[in-house]
């Protein structure tokens, strides 16, 4: 299925509505009509509001905190600090390394030393700026190298090396005729979802437990997380899934959650929190800042002999997902190439900069920058063009990764890279044929020379694994209930906008033959379905609701078998009738079974993994997906300004569930992979944030992007429920050095030389200068 | 220093009572008129998710004082129409899949409205550039253009 700029259009063969049509979002028009509650749109009567006190150090030590001068201004209700946390004082995804208030040490800006709870956000401010808090600043530890060799103390119990993996595969003295190697480093991406956070916690009439509100990305890893630090049961933290407005990894830690259910329990009143922008920066975890180093050995006609590197990963003060953070990068260092042998090192080290976790992709887009640069210098090398090198060495179903596990996977590697290039390139010349300055680099400044930009073409292709990995016991809970053919479906899956709510109907109408699918509230009054991250929900929760359905589907056979004397065997669902494939019978599902409710519960789990053992062997991963990406840009090299004019991309999904909203990802991600290669960076400037705003931190605009070209590569995988790959972190991976590649091919042709271009964002400076 | 005003929403009058006068448009009809389409996700005027009609004036209600817009209208998504009965714009959001989280969509149907309003057949470079103040993290604005498009090409069927 080829998708140019015309929206996907639903097959005939389908009836509406089931998987492989694109029905519309059920929430879609709640969301146009502003009337879809959002997190932070959920109030209660007599709701009080919650804020922050934050470090302004990246390292000190907390002498005293004086909370005097809150407690007299009017309207301030509660005022709490590490001592008044219930339970566990600290927590984290991983480990629980992450105080829910520092106590003794603050080991970043912005991180939570108190918070306060009043009539409104405004006295919230002045209360927090009341609050005394006295500081003895210690030297902050700012450079990962230094967190790894050990000149500097320890600025926490858990070392400064929060994890270290070395990857060994055949022979380490293995070399070829072509050696190329570099030193990539990519800055602090942040998540940067619309949606700030926010949650509103209610506390039970009794003061026993609480229900709180909130956007996140996993309900019972935060109702964990959460009850530790209360120190109340599980039960008694009850989570509703508040409207989520985005989450690309920033909401699998948590934030404000435990903050706001301490201050609503104190006062037996609800409380809401909602984060500021510039809090936002502070209150999540970003995208790993990386400096990666590769060498790559090859044969003399391209093909990889062997590959080394060392990664090192700044994880920030607390640890939250960067052990498995660091596990994806070094496992992914080949890329979507087969490599016999390779030597990797890699470092997720603890400094002072802000805590670094989740981010779509997680840490394989840093990986491939590294490799996709490398291999675009060994096509150099070799005197091939960067496809013919790709395809040379492109990775098939059943080779070995560098850590000896084979991709079971479907992989259409070679067939991504090729339906991509036949893609259409833009036939407009530079500038646009109708003379806007919009369409050129630099945009309404007008301070581009037409005859000075040169056009450049880059590629990248990725591979990323899908679902958790390391011996993780992934799982995903779903409830299906029928009733005269209308069907109840229950899970706690968050719907972060990506569209589960839309297919989890599509699956239900397709496996029962329905039409009406209800699905009820996401809470935590079902079982876990794990984090909506890693590419996993359509495969796992998919993959739970597509078998609770079978079972209600066996359930309704066999109560139509014995209503009419046939073996259940017999029957199947066509279209919307239960048929007997060896008799007369046809029935609507609607009327075959009146007023018998079939109702089914399943937990689907993914195949087991393992852990790497200490030379980075083992069958770590569940399963892989692909996709290449080819960037179209127009360079300014007087001025350093770029302007990307088209993407290509072919993505290897497996099946498309929903055609519509994998477009949707499709061109979501590309746009934030762009965002990483010439625009999105944190600046930390001695531990200081320098850009916690969105006039500082630049998101691409309707402006910045181009129009997208996209190819979905349809080979079911038999091992995926419904032969659905996960598709949310693919588009984001490959583009990003696509778009550096392109970069680099547009300078090369204006002195043959170019730019080498290793770091991303890539910056004006970095081109001009 | 607390004041009383009213504020004109939608076509209705609604009193202020008691309200701090250093509260924006976006607080004030989010928090104290409970119209909560309108989003606050930057406060500082760059991502547009607060849009709202003041008059014939596009603007982002965080940056508006609530005591400086009255005696002028005021047009929210709760205005454009009834729950369930979406204006074409919002139905073709919602049919081109532009819609993801949502949470910058109310702010877009605003400044989509105000762009057909004065430009009913806008270029593509003008609908990029009309709605390049306002921010989507989720998709990549390719479906929102297809959405615009879209209710263009059907409100000039309409007419001819």
């Amino acid at each position: 299925m080829t998708l140019t700029d015309t929206p996907v259009t639903t097959s005939e063969q389908f009836r509406e509505g089931v998987i492989g049509t694109s029905p519309t979002r059920p929430d879609g028009i709640a969301k146009v009509q502003g009337t879809f509650e959002f997190s932070s749109d959920i109030t209660a009567e007599g709701a009080l509001w919650g804020a922050t006190l934050r470090s302004p150090h990246p390292h000190a030590r907390i002498i005293s905190i004086d909370l005097s001068e809150a407690w007299k201004i009017n309207g301030v209700e509660a005022v709490i600090t590490a001592e008044d946390v219930p339970g566990v004082l600290t927590y984290g995804l991983i480990s629980q390394d992450q105080p829910v208030f520092a106590r003794d040490v603050v080991r970043y800006v912005g991180e939570p030393v108190a918070a306060v709870a009043a009539d409104h956000p405004e006295t919230c401010r002045r209360a927090l700026n009341a609050i005394r808090v006295t500081y003895e600043v210690l030297t902050p530890l700012l450079d990962a190298e230094a967190a790894i060799d050990g000149s500097i103390p320890a600025i926490h119990p858990d070392g400064n090396v929060i994890r270290h993996q070395r990857i060994l595969r055949g022979d380490p003295e293995a070399t070829g005729p072509i050696i190329v190697e570099g030193t990539y480093e990519i800055g602090m991406q942040d998540q940067a979802f619309l949606g700030l956070e926010a949650a509103l916690a209610v506390p039970d009439s009794g003061g026993k437990g609480v229900e709180l509100h909130v956007a996140t990305q996993w309900l019972h890893e935060d109702q964990g997380q959460i009850a530790a630090c209360l120190n109340l049961p599980e039960e008694q933290v009850r989570l509703v899934l508040g409207g989520v407005g985005g989450a690309f990894g920033a909401r699998e830690d948590i934030s404000l959650q435990v903050h706001c259910c301490m201050l609503a329990l104190r006062l037996g009143k609800p409380v809401r929190m909602a984060y500021s922008r510039a809090e936002s920066f502070l209150g999540h975890v970003h995208r790993h800042p990386a400096r990666i180093w590769m060498r790559h050995h090859a044969t003399a006609d391209g093909e990889l002999v062997k590959i080394e590197a060392r990664f090192v990963l700044d994880g920030g003060a607390y640890a939250s997902t960067s052990s498995a953070v660091l596990i994806n990068a070094v496992t992914h260092t080949q890329g979507p190439y087969r490599c016999p042998n390779a030597v990797v090192d890699g470092y997720a080290v603890r400094t002072n900069h802000l805590p670094c976790g989740a981010m779509r992709g997680f840490g394989v887009v840093q990986a491939c920058f590294a490799h996709e640069s490398q291999m675009d210098k060994l096509a150099a090398a070799a005197g091939m063009d960067p496809v013919e090198i790709r395809l040379r060495n492109a990775m098939r179903t059943g080779d070995l990764l560098i850590t000896g596990q084979a991709v079971e996977s479907v992989a259409p590697v070679e067939r991504c890279i090729r339906e991509t290039a036949a893609l259409p390139m833009p036939t407009e010349p530079i500038g646009g044929s109708d003379g806007d300055v919009m369409r050129l680099p630099g945009g309404a400044g007008r301070t581009a020379d037409v005859s000075h930009i040169r056009r450049g073409v880059g590629w990248g292709v990725s591979i990323k694994n899908l679902m958790y990995s390391e011996s993780f016991d992934d799982y995903s809970t779903a409830r299906c209930r029928m009733l005269d053919g209308v069907v109840r479906l229950k899970f706690a899956t968050a719907e972060v906008g990506q569209g589960f709510v839309t297919i989890a109907p599509q699956i239900a109408r397709t496996i029962l033959g329905v039409d009406e699918v209800v699905l009820d509230r996401i809470d935590t009054g079902i079982g876990s379905a794990g984090s909506t991250s890693a590419s996993r929900q359509t495969w796992m929760s998919g993959g739970a609701v597509d078998a609770a359905c079978r079972q209600v589907r066996e359930r309704l056979f066999e109560h139509v078998g014995a209503l009419h004397g046939i073996d259940p065997l017999r029957l199947v669902i066509d279209g919307t009738d239960v048929v007997d494939t060896l008799g007369t019978l046809r029935i609507p599902v609607t009327e075959a079974a009146p007023g018998v409710e079939f109702d089914e519960t399943v937990e689907y789990h993914h195949r087991p993994t393992e852990d790497l053992d200490e030379n980075g062997q083992g069958n770590c991963h569940t399963a892989f997906a692909f996709v290449a990406h080819r960037a179209v840009v127009d360079v300014d090299p007087d001025l350093g300004l770029v302007k990307v004019v088209q993407v290509a991309t072919a993505q290897d999904v497996g099946r498309a569930l929903n055609p519509l909203s994998v477009i949707g990802q499709i061109e979501g991600g590309i746009a934030q992979g762009l965002g990483l290669a010439v625009m999105e960076e944190i600046i930390q400037i001695d531990g200081r944030i320098r850009n916690a705003s969105f006039t500082d931190y630049l998101l691409p605009t309707m402006l910045d992007m181009p129009p997208v070209i996209a190819t979905l590569v349809e080979e079911p995988d038999p091992q995926a429920p419904l032969g659905a790959k996960g598709v949310g972190e693919p588009p984001c991976i490959s583009v990003t050095p696509a778009v550096v590649a392109a970069i680099r091919d547009a300078l090369r042709q204006v002195d043959g030389i170019g730019r080498d271009l290793d770091r991303v964002p890539v910056r004006p400076a970095d081109i001009a200068l | 220093m607390n004041e009383f005003y009213t504020l004109s929403v939608n076509g209705a009058d609604h009193e202020i009572a008691d309200a701090w006068l250093g509260e924006n448009l976006l607080y004030v009809l989010r928090e104290r008129l409970g119209l909560i389409a309108a989003k606050g996700a930057c406060e500082q005027g760059e991502c547009g998710s607060c849009s709202v009609m003041v008059e014939d004036r596009l603007v982002c209600s965080c940056l508006v004082l609530a005591a400086a817009a009255v005696g002028r209208s005021i047009v929210t998504v709760e205005g454009l129409a009834e729950p369930g009965l979406p204006t074409d714009v919002q139905q073709a959001y919602v049919d081109a899949g532009a819609v993801q989280c949502g949470f910058c969509t109310p702010g877009l149907i605003m400044a989509t409205h105000h762009l057909l309003d004065r430009s009913p057949d806008p270029t593509e470079m003008e609908i990029r550039e009309e709605l390049s103040g306002n921010i989507c993290r989720c998709t990549g604005y390719g479906r929102i253009i297809e959405a615009v498009q879209q209710v263009a090409l059907a409100r000039r069927k309409v007419k001819s």
